[in-house]
């Protein structure tokens, strides 16, 4: 391979990014030019679907919520170059932390004690089924991504189990928890402007974003401002370097992934708490997949997960209205631009590298002879 | 015979239809994995194969047909992995669950532009897919007490793809071992370097193995939508091709013993769907759920050490830069 002129900071950190997004958003629209649609309507469609329409704002930023825990979930891992790829589980058994709480406690006691334990809930669980893999990963040597995959399925398995099983609605046949009492519900946000007399179009966001916000400010605090996250960083460098300068590296691989398990469980906040009230059947999604898409693309940094995770919020609330619009395009195209990004953003992120690079440099060449 | 034998016997019957996908997908992986290149997109390859046999051997009246179109296809996103992963050194996992969420998206996108059914296909006639095979004598060897039986229920009748997978197996374990290109390919996913000094190209061999994986990922989705199934259905591979990874894993990445995972799981899942709301003696409920994790459990606690070891190659997941 020919050698590679470096490139500018801020190409590496918005050119690039956005070239990529580019490319998958290209290939996605020559796909729907070949099933005999516009992709320029199509956009229009999913832009007014996602922000216009009445509510539909609200719409987004509540799947936007849950692509902010579940990107911060894997960016965390991403720092200490772990692939957590099991958000999906995290955020199932999550759910299961958050609905034990509220199930148990919403009946004794006001919302101002239940719904502090429910997301500690949500969190605690959630970490829980990050340790396992971070703990056979740093002292047996088993590769995370493999067990991390396989802990999606267990999780899977167990949460038919207990659905249909001993928490099922007594009475009910659909394999869900019966609903939480009230102080087991977090207000919504129609709620509580509405208290304060401000009248908003019905949606299912709720308080759960306001904590969403303060995971992406904690995130950064973390990772750049305190010891772990300095040991997190070096560990993800260089595990080698990190253990010779005193850094007891398996320790912070299992807390990097219950870190990383606890934000993956908090997702469960916004559906289980905030929407559901209560537990149902594979309420996560894909949303845990979806937060791969939001770290590669955000690159692993809050205010660029804050950005992928608004746009992957438009991409599910447009293309929702998909549905309505077109006969032959439907949501799932929405999983045809995910699956673009994750390749030309993760797989393929460097394949314009060599290209621009060469192009920049041959710019700042230009001009420099010109200076002279 | 007794009922019980017979039950069992039927239970293996249907360990070998479940298995057969699992198989083809798990000789795909070693294949790939082998050569060094990680592949988590075997549910991706497998799913749009399955579509894509439905829609062709629909659209053309031909099962071949819709087998060849799959293998076609499969093959394109194996080759899509080897661009990111092997041309471009991308992350390997990422691109595996790339393929895959693609798949998902891809597959109901398409179907519902032809068909407008949903994201399924129309049922396929007998014609569009492939049907049992009944062996030579059935008739007349069927009547001999209990090799007869077995002959008959477990032997014969299964279609031309669970053979297929079958003698996928004996072929991949002499591919890998008993010729220059099985060495070489097992090599590349230890030593690359050694490969390449050899003066044997790393990423033509690593590219020929992801071309092999989506070869038999697409006879394995073919089987799921025109051999087992009928038609397709939106998301059928439904984790077969994870569980097919777990089998890789279990097998230590040798083709015998990954065959002989990916049987213990069929089984493990026939028993299930046999043993769904049955009340057994001293356990009672039977637990289906269980059963079902039991292949991902069993992984995990092999990787971990726990139950044997399992040793990967030793070159994969990292991009050859020469």
């Amino acid at each position: 391979m020919s050698a590679t002129p470096p490139l500018p900071r801020w190409a590496d950190l918005f050119l690039l990014p956005a070239l990529n997004l580019l490319a998958a958003f290209f290939v996605c629209g020559l796909i729907v030019l070949a099933i005999g649609e516009n992709p320029i309507t199509a956009l229009g469609v999913m832009l007014k679907g996602a922000f216009i329409f009445p509510g539909s704002l609200g719409y987004t930023l509540y799947y936007t919520t849950n692509f902010i825990f579940t990107g911060l979930a894997v960016a965390v891992a991403f720092h200490a170059m772990m692939f957590n790829i099991g958000g999906e589980g995290q955020a199932y058994i999550g759910g299961l932390g958050a609905g034990l709480v509220s199930l148990w406690l919403a009946q004794y006691m006001p919302s101002l004690i239940v719904l502090p334990l429910a997301v500690i809930g949500a969190a605690l669980f959630g970490a829980a089924w990050g340790i396992v893999p971070g703990y056979l990963q740093a002292k047996r040597g088993s590769h995370i991504v493999i067990t991390t995959i396989m802990f999606n399925f267990i999780a899977a398995s167990l949460m038919v189990w207990l659905l249909a099983g001993p928490l099922i609605e007594p009475g009910q046949m659909s394999p869900q928890t019966p609903k939480f009492d009230a102080a087991g519900q977090l207000p919504s946000v129609q709620a509580i402007l509405g208290a304060v007399g401000i009248k908003v179009a019905n949606s299912p966001l709720n308080l759960s974003f306001l904590i969403a916000l303060a995971a992406l400010f904690g995130f950064w605090v973390l990772i750049w401002r305190t010891r772990l996250g300095y040991e997190i960083r070096t560990v993800g460098q260089n595990p080698e370097a990190a253990r010779y300068a005193g850094i007891n590296v398996p320790r912070v691989v299992i807390i990097t992934l219950a870190i990383s398990g606890a934000l993956a469980g908090l997702m469960a906040t916004n559906e289980i708490l905030g929407v559901q009230h209560r537990v149902v059947l594979n309420f996560t999604a894909g949303y845990g997949f979806t937060g791969i898409a939001v770290a590669l693309m955000g690159r692993n940094h809050p205010i660029g997960i804050f950005l992928a995770s608004l746009l992957f919020g438009a991409l599910y609330q447009g293309g929702a209205e998909l549905d309505f619009e077109f006969q032959s395009i439907t949501r799932e195209m929405v999983l045809l631009i995910q699956g673009m990004i994750i390749l030309f953003s993760g797989a393929l992120a460097y394949m314009f590298n060599p290209p621009v690079a060469r192009l920049l440099a041959r710019f700042a060449a230009k001009r420099e002879a010109a200076h002279v | 015979m007794s009922d019980f034998a017979l039950q069992l016997l039927l239970t293996f019957d249907a360990t070998l239809r479940l298995a057969a996908p699992l198989i083809l997908c798990a000789m795909a992986g070693i294949f790939s994995e082998r050569s060094g290149v990680i592949d988590i997109s075997l549910e991706g390859k497998m799913l749009s194969a399955a579509f894509t046999a439905a829609a062709v051997a629909h659209l053309s009246g031909s099962a071949w047909l819709g087998v060849a179109a799959a293998i076609m296809v499969s093959m394109m996103l194996g080759l899509v992995h080897g661009f990111a992963c092997i041309t471009h050194r991308g992350n390997q996992v990422v691109s595996g669950l790339a393929i895959n969420i693609l798949a998902s998206g891809l597959t109901v996108t398409i179907g519902i532009a032809l068909f407008r059914q949903g994201g399924q296909t129309p049922p396929l006639t007998s014609t569009e897919r492939f049907g049992p095979i009944t062996w030579w004598f059935v008739e007349g060897l069927g009547q001999v007490p209990i090799l007869g039986t077995v002959y008959r229920e477990l032997i014969s009748g299964h279609n031309i793809l669970v053979y297929m997978a079958l003698a996928a197996v004996p072929i991949s374990a002499w591919l890998l071992y008993k010729t220059r290109f099985g060495l070489r390919l097992r090599a590349v996913g230890e030593v690359p370097e050694a490969v390449d000094s050899a003066g044997v190209s790393v990423y033509w061999l690593r590219y020929r193995a992801v071309i092999i994986a989506g070869l038999l990922c697409g006879i394995a989705g073919a089987y799921l939508s025109t051999g087992q199934g009928a038609g397709f259905v939106r998301e059928m591979s439904a984790g077969k091709g994870y569980i097919a990874l777990a089998a890789v894993i279990f097998g230590k990445w040798r083709p015998a013993q990954a065959f002989g995972a990916c049987l213990m799981f069929g089984f493990l899942e026939a028993g299930a769907a046999r043993l769904q709301g049955v009340h057994i003696p001293l356990i009672g409920e039977a637990p289906v759920q269980l059963m079902l994790a039991l292949p991902y459990i069993m992984t995990v606690l092999l990787l971990a050490g726990f139950i044997g070891r399992a040793h990967p190659p030793a070159a994969i997941g990292e991009p050859y830069v020469k």
